[in-house]
């Protein structure tokens, strides 16, 4: 029977009142409830980008590296000779959240499909996620549930996880982030598109059957959470990876010839966005018969087929004639393959199902004439700086406040996260989570890709502005700090309500922060998503973008880590240290004291020492390399010693600074690298020529960090408390 | 020398040990899993991997698939056989070997470098290589070998043991163990010695970029050795 569609049923929808006006008076006429459902499919925030599209266009998205930017599947650059990167970040906020192992591992399913249906054979995994308070009851369930379902996917499928990050605070106490990203190599002469072209091209589905998983995902993922969020469970999507893993490979092969005109995954809102998406950009119809639809239950209803978010599926627009070929190959590995329709004139989609037409509406209402709302958003000022005077520091110990710093749930080793993901598979892992970015060769070949994941919700928080732009910095000194030309990044940008003027400034500024970074660093932004609306019982998150940045090597070899090398050598910290400790996780967990400004940005700084960096490096006068983030300089390189079990004897400072502000200040733009002594002074006089500020920081030496009189603490001490916080808070 | 590796939908790790065996001088072919045949071989790899999506006892499916057939005659005719990760469980739901692989220990999927111990060196998988302890890598969530105590007893008598979880001074003890696999058994032979099944990768180890290169010293004994 069908549902007689009024304006209560559009609200249950999560339209408003105003858009389903909109929607009859495009029309002319009341939908039914198959259009009505496509509709709040295509409008809500997650497809329709309603609330963010405007503040986007604002994005530096060019650069000569950038193949494709936003719009496609993934973004594309190019890295020389033949080769070129598809990667994009996407996040699975809200239901890994009601789900943890599914909503997790389906967000990680469905990156790598947008990235292979461009054409490209994945080759890493990242992920970026945010949790409540550890003390939270929520908190560890969540961690463990997220976690494996990543290492499920991923580890299945056989793609590395090579690097990744892991916040906690309670802002996220009902509403977790879960963003992941995937990296994909493909040849640039044949990167796969969604845009349709011809008239009469068959239509194909590809993949698993439908079913009734995950129908509203995405207007699920455009909505606040209230205590009713359990009965949400069935709106989450179940992940198979095998059927992923055959799906990749039969893509791949079809791809391998010629009778793709274009493909487009089946992600949010399924059907719907997928075959919209295609016309839209073809700028032609398409008409579907549904009752060709492989479907995994019975009595499935065209707006069901519509809806569902069901996994691993694909739609294909083919050449006439080569259905055959392309059956061939999805037999073969096991897959459904159907004919459901085919491309037309009439720039309308038109849905039939058991002979019927049961569905018509012209593709420009649901794409182009799509809501965009300019709301309304209000600035943050510049907090005040902290005065900070002796008496601050009076009681503290150095070598307290490191410790304290290293077994913060912020900063300690993450190794009981990526030990649960396979991070060597494909066997071109050359650098491994847990140090600056994780690295990857193109297989065969000299070149190396780093890649990296980073977000600073406190410095957002406090000031949008300086946040964003701060963010697009720790991404490009990822890149250099492992010896890669940085290329170009994917942003995704976790926010709360857009319908609040607070939450909608923090987005308007930390795009305009990332923007201007980006462009000034030439570090394109090409690919991403926005995940608004998370919110919990009026309870939004720190604005929380995440910035996945990937970089360049030519020659592999010469791949920097953070690892110390040898007794005896330099230790140099490029960039100027004011002690800048606002924001920083030294005032936040030893002084309590939550107010001031982040760190200033200074980007002509920023390019110039990373610039430097990378060319002493290709001049080989370089052994180790760490940035200076979170914790400043004494954690730096106390993480340095850790992963080398070697020492540093400090030397004295000459800054007038007081010593906690100089070991603990997140001042940017700073780098710590090792310099053998017969290197020493060709270092200090290029560094010299181009007017970079350097301190000498101190000696490698064995066993203890050490500081005049003020600090001497073993490696040992610090390294067990530093690799036991996560495992003991995971087994208690 | 000629080498096959057998592609079980699912399986992830047969591009590496494709460029393994390669590397170190094999002439590789690859071979789908629904093929009756094996060309030519003197030695069949079962790569790592989630063969049919393991959703299932892991290797179970893959232990009845249409092509095993032929690695089973191929094995009972003395030919040499290696089982990689899933294709240690993959052997022992066929029979070759004995045992289980159960989930590991701690019910986490195990990414890391272990040491290995080498326990017999009377074959053609470590004839000649002269360290005793490897370090190699392990990727799985179903490590955990198992087996009654009658058939310990018999892998015992027959010096099966291949290789046990140890340090780098040798200690295969429990502390070393890295998924609670009985004895620390990290891979085992057939009474014959022609089939290893062996969880570590040594696939992953054959490079100074990678996790190590102790890999090398395996396959470099292996062409030597056929």
């Amino acid at each position: 029977m069908m549902v007689e569609v009024n304006e209560k049923i559009a609200i249950e929808h999560g339209l408003k009142k105003e858009e389903y006006k909109k929607i009859c008076d495009l029309l002319k006429r009341i939908p039914n409830i198959t259009e009505l459902g496509i509709f709040s499919a295509m409008w809500n925030e997650h497809c329709s980008y309603k609330s963010s599209r405007k503040h986007l266009k604002k994005l530096h998205t060019k650069g000569e590296q950038v193949i494709q930017g936003p719009g496609e599947n993934a973004g594309v650059v190019d890295i020389d000779d033949d080769h070129a990167i598809v990667f994009k970040i996407e996040s699975h906020n809200h239901p890994s959240f009601i789900e943890p192992y599914q909503g997790a591992a389906t967000g990680v399913g469905g990156i790598m499909r947008d990235v292979f249906t461009m054409g490209a054979r994945p080759i890493a995994n990242l992920n970026s996620i945010h949790f409540g308070s550890p003390n939270h009851e929520k908190t560890r369930n969540l961690l463990r549930g997220v976690v494996k379902g990543i290492g499920g996917y991923g580890n299945c499928i056989g793609v590395p996880t090579i690097a990744g990050q892991t916040c906690f605070d309670e802002s996220y106490n009902g509403n977790i982030l879960v963003n992941a990203m995937t990296l994909g190599l493909v040849n640039k002469n044949k990167i796969f598109y969604s845009k349709a072209a011809g008239i009469n091209k068959p239509v194909i589905y590809v993949g698993s059957k439908t079913g009734r998983d995950g129908i509203h995902g995405a207007s699920m993922a455009s909505a606040i959470f209230d205590e009713k969020i359990e009965e949400k469970k069935p709106t989450v999507q179940v992940g198979d990876p095998f059927t992923e893993k055959l799906l990749l490979e039969a893509c791949l092969e079809l791809m391998a010839g010629k009778s793709i005109i274009s493909i487009q995954d089946m992600g949010a809102a399924g059907l719907t966005s997928s075959s919209i998406e295609m016309a839209s950009k073809g700028n032609l119809g398409i008409e579907i018969n549904l009752s060709k639809v492989p479907c995994r239950e019975e009595n499935m209803s065209p707006y069901e087929i519509m809806l569902s978010e069901s996994q691993e599926r694909m739609l294909i627009v083919l050449e006439e004639g080569k259905e055959n070929e392309a059956k061939k190959i999805f037999e073969k590995w096991n897959l459904d393959f159907a004919v459901i329709g085919k491309t037309t004139q009439s720039k309308n989609i038109e849905l039939y199902f058991k002979n019927e037409k049961v569905a018509e509406i012209p593709i420009d209402f649901l794409a182009e004439n799509a809501p965009m709302y300019d709301r309304k958003w209000i600035k943050t000022k510049l907090p005040k700086k902290n005065e900070y005077s002796k008496n601050n520091f009076k009681s503290l110990k150095l070598s307290d406040c490191l410790n304290k710093i290293l077994t913060d749930p912020n900063v300690a080793d993450k190794e009981w996260i990526w030990s649960q993901y396979d991070h060597t598979v494909m066997g071109d892992t050359i650098q491994k989570p847990g140090g600056n970015a994780g690295v990857v060769r193109v297989h065969g070949t000299d070149k190396a890709i780093a890649a990296s994941i980073d977000s600073s919700a406190s410095y957002c928080y406090a000031h949008p502005l300086t946040g964003g732009k701060q963010i697009v910095c720790e991404s490009w000194r990822n890149m250099v700090s492992v010896g890669a030309k940085p290329i170009a990044i994917t942003n995704c940008l976790n926010f709360g309500n857009p319908e609040k003027e607070k939450n909608m400034g923090e987005f308007v500024e930390c795009v305009e922060g990332i923007s201007e970074a980006s462009k000034y660093l030439n570090y394109p932004i090409v690919s991403g998503n926005v995940s608004f609306y998370n919110e919990t019982k009026d309870k939004g998150i720190k604005p929380t973008p995440s910035i996945g940045g990937i970089g360049l090597l030519s020659n592999y070899r010469k791949m920097l880590t953070m690892e110390l090398k040898n007794e005896g050598n330099y230790l140099l910290v490029i960039g100027k240290t004011e002690g800048h400790l606002d924001q920083s996780i030294f005032s936040r967990i030893i002084l309590s004291k939550f107010n001031g400004p982040p760190p200033e940005i200074n980007l002509f700084n920023e390019k110039q020492n990373g610039m430097s960096v990378l060319s002493l490096n290709n001049q080989n006068l370089i052994e180790t390399c760490h940035d200076v983030s979170l914790g400043g300089i004494l954690t730096a390189i106390a993480k340095m010693c850790i992963s080398a079990k070697k020492g540093v004897k400090l030397f004295p400072f000459k800054n007038l600074v007081n010593k906690f502000e100089y070991f603990f200040g997140e001042d940017q733009g700073r780098y710590i690298i090792e310099v053998k002594p017969e290197n020493l002074e060709n270092v200090e006089n290029l560094l010299k020529k181009d007017s970079i500020h350097y301190d000498k920081l101190g000696l490698v030496e064995s066993g203890n960090i050490s500081y005049e009189n003020d600090l001497k603490i073993s490696i040992d001490q610090i390294k067990e408390g530093y690799k036991k916080w996560l495992k003991e808070y995971m087994v208690n | 020398m000629k080498s096959s590796v057998i592609i079980f939908p699912g399986s992830n790790c047969d591009r590496d040990m494709d460029v393994a065996l390669k590397k170190f001088g094999f002439k590789n072919q690859m071979v789908w899993h629904n093929d009756d045949e094996i060309p030519k071989s003197d030695l069949i790899v079962l790569p790592g991997g989630f063969s049919y999506g393991d959703y299932l006892r892991c290797g179970s499916i893959a232990g009845k698939s249409r092509i095993i057939k032929s690695v089973i005659d191929f094995a009972n005719s003395g030919g040499l056989v290696l089982g990689i990760c899933n294709g240690f469980q993959i052997l022992t739901e066929t029979g070759l070997l004995p045992g289980i692989l159960q989930q590991n220990k701690y019910l986490n999927f195990i990414c890391k470098n272990v040491f290995v111990k080498i326990k017999n060196n009377e074959n053609k998988f470590f004839k000649d290589i002269k360290k005793e302890i490897l370090e190699l890598h392990i990727a799985h969530n179903e490590g955990n070998y198992f087996c009654s105590n009658d058939e310990l007893k018999s892998i015992e008598d027959n010096n099966q043991i291949a290789v046990t979880y140890c340090d780098h001074n040798g200690n295969d003890d429990e502390e070393n163990n890295p998924n609670g696999a009985l004895k620390n058994i990290a891979g085992i032979f057939n009474k014959n010695k022609n089939i290893l099944g062996m969880m570590p990768h040594p696939e992953r180890m054959i490079d100074p970029f990678l996790s190590g290169e102790d890999g090398s010293l395996f396959f470099e004994n292996l062409i030597k050795s056929l």
